[in-house]
Parts: C-alpha cells; structure tokens; sequence
C-alpha cells in the first residue's frame, strides 16, 4: 500500500487535478472550534481518546474562522446566535462546508419556540446533517465521513 | 412557527454601555475588548466585554442569552411526564440531576412515594453523573492551561460512565431515566457488574490526575492565588457549590436538607479556606472521591423490590397488567393521553448539582400542565462573581477564571 505502488519506474504518478485536490482537502480538513451546547460535548468526546477524531486527519481544531474549512454546528442555535454564526460562516475562506450536528441544529428539536431557529440552514448553507440528540461520537464520524464522499464527488468547475 | 430570522449584528454605540465601564474607558486610557461568543476558553457561547489596561482586566461585563432555550416556557405547553425531557437539556453535564430535582418537585406536589430501590438508583446515577461532570470540568479546566492529556484522561473515565448511563437507558447523555414516582425502568442485571468495576478502577485514575497537576509548578503558579474569593463576598452574591466551599463554607445541600436518602450515607464534604482557583481544583478533585464512596455504599445497600411507585393516579401500570386489567387499561389511556394532574399549589425543591444548588420552582394550577416551572440554575448565579474576581487580572488568568467557575451556558441561559 502507498505511493510507492503508484509510481512507475520514472518516479512519476498521474492523477486528475480534480481527484488530488479532493484528496488533499479530505486528508487536511480543519473544523472551526465552535460549540453552541450539549452536542458540543459530544464533539468533544469525538476528539478524546476513545473515538479519536485525528484518524480523521482532524485534530487541528482551529479557534479561529480564517483558518477553518468546516463547521460543525454543534447545537441549538438561538436567535441571539444567529447572526454571530453567519459572521463566522462569511469569515470563513472558501472553499468551506457545514455539518449540522444534532436535531437542534438541524430542524429545531425538540424545541420549537421563540427562542430556537429552526433549522441552521435557514442562516448557513448545509451539507452533512447529523441526526440526534445528541448524536454519538459514531455518528459524528459517520457525518464527517458523509462529507468526505461529498467533498471527493466535487468537479472542478464547481470550485471557487 | 417560522419568522425571518434577522442576520444582521447592529453595532453598539459607547452610550449604551457607558453605565458598565469606567471613565477612563470614554477617555481612550483604557481598551474595550470582546471576547466570545466564539472562543476556545469561554466554554460555551458566553460573550465577554473587557476593559483593559494593558494586559490588566480593569472591567468584565458578562453578555448572556446567546443560548436562551425558552425551556421554562416550553416546559409550560407540555404535560408534566413529557415537560421532563427538557430537564436534560438545561445543564447538560448534570441532566440526571436536572430531572431528579423536576421529579422531586412533582413528587412533593403530589405527595408521590417513591420506593426505596428507586431512590437508591438515583443516588447513584446522579453521583455518577457528578463525577462525569466534573471529569468535563477538569479536562478542560486543564486544557485550558495547555495541559492536552488531562483532558484525553478525563474523557476516558467519562465515556465507562457513560456507557453505564446507556445500559440503562439507551442513551449517553440525555437519559431522562428519572420519572416522576420511580424510574423509568429498572437497571439491568450487569449493571452492578459496571459499577463495581468503574469503582474498582477509578480511585487509581483519580491519583493519575492529582499526579500531573497538583504539584506541577506551572499548574500552580497559574492557580494559586488566582481569583481568590472572600467567603463573604460569596454569600452576598448566592455563590453556591465547590465556589463555596473553596471559600471555607460547608454548605452542601446532601448533608443541609437530605433528599432522596443521602441521609443514610457516610461522606464528607471537603472544604478548603483559600478561595482561589487551586483550592477550588481540590475541592472537586476530592468531591470525586466522596461521590465514589457515595456510590459504593448506595451499592452494597441497594435494596430489592419495586422501581416505580404503585400510585396508579401518577405513574403508569406495567405492560403485563394492562391486559388483564381493565383499571390499568383506563389509568394507561389517561396517563398517555391527558397526563396526570397535580394539585394546586407550588412547590421549590433544591438538589446539589455539581455546580451547586439547583433549584425548581413548579407552580401547578390542576391541571395536566405545569403553570409554571423556574429553575434555579447554580451557572447563572455562580457566573456573577466573575467580574469580581477577575478584576486586576491579566487576561491570561481570565481564562482559567472562566474555567474555575464552571459555567454550563445552557444552564446560565435556559
């Protein structure tokens, strides 16, 4: 296994454009340190020992917006919170995706009052939704790998 | 209910927080900071405004709300049994002990026995929860710090809790286990098995802690002496919990108003007398422990019998009576459809939380739904100290400060 298979006599490997870049981006993908509530705990038990998040290639959790490529939405967001999250979301260089972690953040929960927005993606654009409440760290994972598929399916001319 | 949600971040002007800060803020010596909502060290969404000097905190103004659930008013369009799987969602790293004290203020309302066993169960899930709790604290607390592997240990432990919790109810976090008269259901078998092995393996791992932090000298300097909290200053503000008893007093409310059994029990409540940001680490280092004893002698005396009360009138017949009975056929429909009505009156029942004390105020009108529910939630009144004890720190320390706390924004928020 490796790269060593791939090359040829010449040292040499060819490969789309296309296909490299999406492999890069699948194998380096950077989330926003960004919780909102209880899932947010389950995020971080994603990243903790048992489930182990870096066999991902996502240990780097970045503090900071401008050097982050995804966001995971982990939890409710309010009506106080969103616009502080859509701030985030345009501070963020493309290219970028949005996993919407949890019922909350998905379609309000169970919560469906004055306070929730029902749905992040009435405020941020979505790719991966994760269902539960919380989800568990698995199924965090399963979100994430979701959007690798995703993300290895885009076309050049879709780029930025 | 779906309205346009407004996107927009209208700027403040310095008018309207001329009230919060100093003179020297309007005058240009002094710099406004904002830290949060999205920051690494405010562990959740708390919004932070900072005067500083140079790098001295002169002022800190808290901004909360950017988590506000409306869980009090939802709590009220939903019948009592169904109002309970809110509870979980308030203080999350303390759900179990959310429902434990919703569930003691419907029992104390409606005069609701709950049997022995039960009780015995609770004491041990909220104990266990407590540890858990305050496992996510001190990983964090220490990540804070850039102590990385603390946190990884403390996650560790945390998920064989965890996976105590999902044996018995299928859940990891959001149990909702605790049921008005009883539980849910009862335990199953291996569960004292799990038990008895997390007890067997945890004090190790708690001296495992204690080994990589409390004598480590950059542990100490950037604790000892942070933050101190005069005792006095903490019953001004209703300071509650670990903050507390860091400060010298020994106020718990197992030992002060025993509920669910906590009387039959042997435990200390460990009380340290500097204030600061390392006795506090003490303080719910060695609560840990205290819990741990907690939950092994709740073990050894776990008594036999019923989990649920047979009250009939609050808490629904088990499946093998429903089809034989046609009493417990009509309490089943009526439970599930209408729910069970409380009588007038309102209650407050208190629980040590691991943050401490969390309240509920449930006011019944006789009807299937709560008037009104209001939970005391020990974040919100612990976080008013903040400002206090940050003031003339550098921002360095105001992170730990925010961890030394030990906020849960969804307990500040609701």
């Amino acid at each position: 296994m490796g790269v060593e298979q791939k090359l040829g006599n010449m040292g040499v490997v060819t490969v789309k454009l296309e296909e490299l870049v999406n492999w890069s981006r699948t194998n380096a993908m950077w989330p926003m340190l960004f919780g909102l509530a209880c899932c947010a705990i389950e995020m971080m038990a994603t990243q903790a020992s048992n489930y182990d998040l870096s066999r991902f290639g996502m240990e780097l959790m970045r503090a900071s917006p401008r050097q982050s490529d995804l966001m995971i939405v982990a939890g409710r967001v309010t009506r106080k919170m969103a616009p502080v999250l859509r701030r985030l979301y345009d501070q963020m260089p493309d290219p970028k995706w949005v996993i919407s972690m949890g019922d909350c953040a998905s379609c309000g929960g169970v919560f469906n009052n004055y306070a929730i927005v029902q749905g992040v993606d009435e405020v941020v654009p979505v790719d991966v939704y994760v269902a539960g409440c919380p989800p568990r760290p698995e199924a965090l994972i399963h979100g994430i790998v979701t959007l690798y598929e995703k993300v290895k399916g885009e076309r050049i001319k879709d780029w930025a | 209910m779906t309205t346009e949600t407004e996107i927009t971040l209208t700027p403040v002007s310095l008018d309207e927080i001329k009230h919060l800060i100093s003179e020297r803020a309007i005058q240009g010596e002094t710099v406004l900071l904002n830290m949060g909502p999205q920051h690494p060290s405010t562990h959740g969404v708390l919004r932070l405004l900072l005067e500083l000097d140079g790098e001295e905190v002169v002022n800190c103004i808290p901004d909360v709300g950017f988590l506000h659930t409306g869980i009090e008013k939802n709590m009220e369009a939903k019948t009592y049994e169904k109002a309970a799987v809110m509870t979980d969602r308030l203080d999350y790293l303390n759900n179990l002990g959310n429902n434990l004290a919703y569930c003691m203020a419907i029992e104390k309302l409606a005069d609701l026995d709950v049997p022995p066993r039960a009780q015995a169960i609770r004491v041990i899930l909220t104990e266990l929860q407590r540890i858990s709790s305050h496992l996510v604290w001190l990983g964090t607390h220490a990540l804070d710090m850039a102590a990385m592997s603390v946190f990884l240990y403390c996650f560790r432990e945390r998920e064989i809790i965890l996976d105590i919790f999902e044996m018995c109810s299928g859940q990891r976090m959001m149990t909702t286990f605790f049921r008005p008269g009883g539980l849910w259901r009862d335990v199953p078998a291996d569960f004292e098995a799990a038990v008895r092995k997390f007890i067997k393996l945890f004090p190790e791992r708690v001296n495992e802690y204690e080994r990589l932090l409390t004598k480590n000298p950059l542990f100490l300097r950037r604790t000892k002496g942070i933050g101190v909290l005069k005792p006095e200053t903490a019953l001004q503000y209703g300071v509650t919990g670990p903050m507390l008893r860091a400060s010298g007093i020994a106020h718990d409310l197992r030992k002060a108003q025993p509920y669910s059994g906590y009387d039959q029990y042997d435990f200390d409540i460990p009380t340290f007398t500097d204030g600061d940001t390392y006795a506090r680490y003490l303080v719910r280092v060695e609560e840990m422990r205290q819990s741990l004893r907690i939950v092994e002698q709740a073990l050894n005396k776990l008594p036999l019998g019923p989990v649920r009360s047979n009250n009939r009138k609050y808490v629904p017949p088990p499946r093998s009576e429903i089809g034989v009975s046609m009493e417990a056929l009509i309490h089943h429909f009526k439970l599930w459809t209408e729910g069970f009505t409380p009588p007038k009156g309102s209650v407050y029942v208190g629980v040590e939380s691991p943050r401490g004390e969390l309240g509920v105020y449930l006011e019944s009108d006789g009807g299937p739904k709560p008037y009104r529910v209001h939970w005391r939630t020990p974040s919100f009144t612990n976080m008013q100290i903040l400002p206090i004890i940050a003031k003339g720190h550098l921002v360095a320390d105001l992170v730990v400060l925010i961890g030394t706390v030990d906020i849960v924004l969804g307990d500040v928020d609701r």
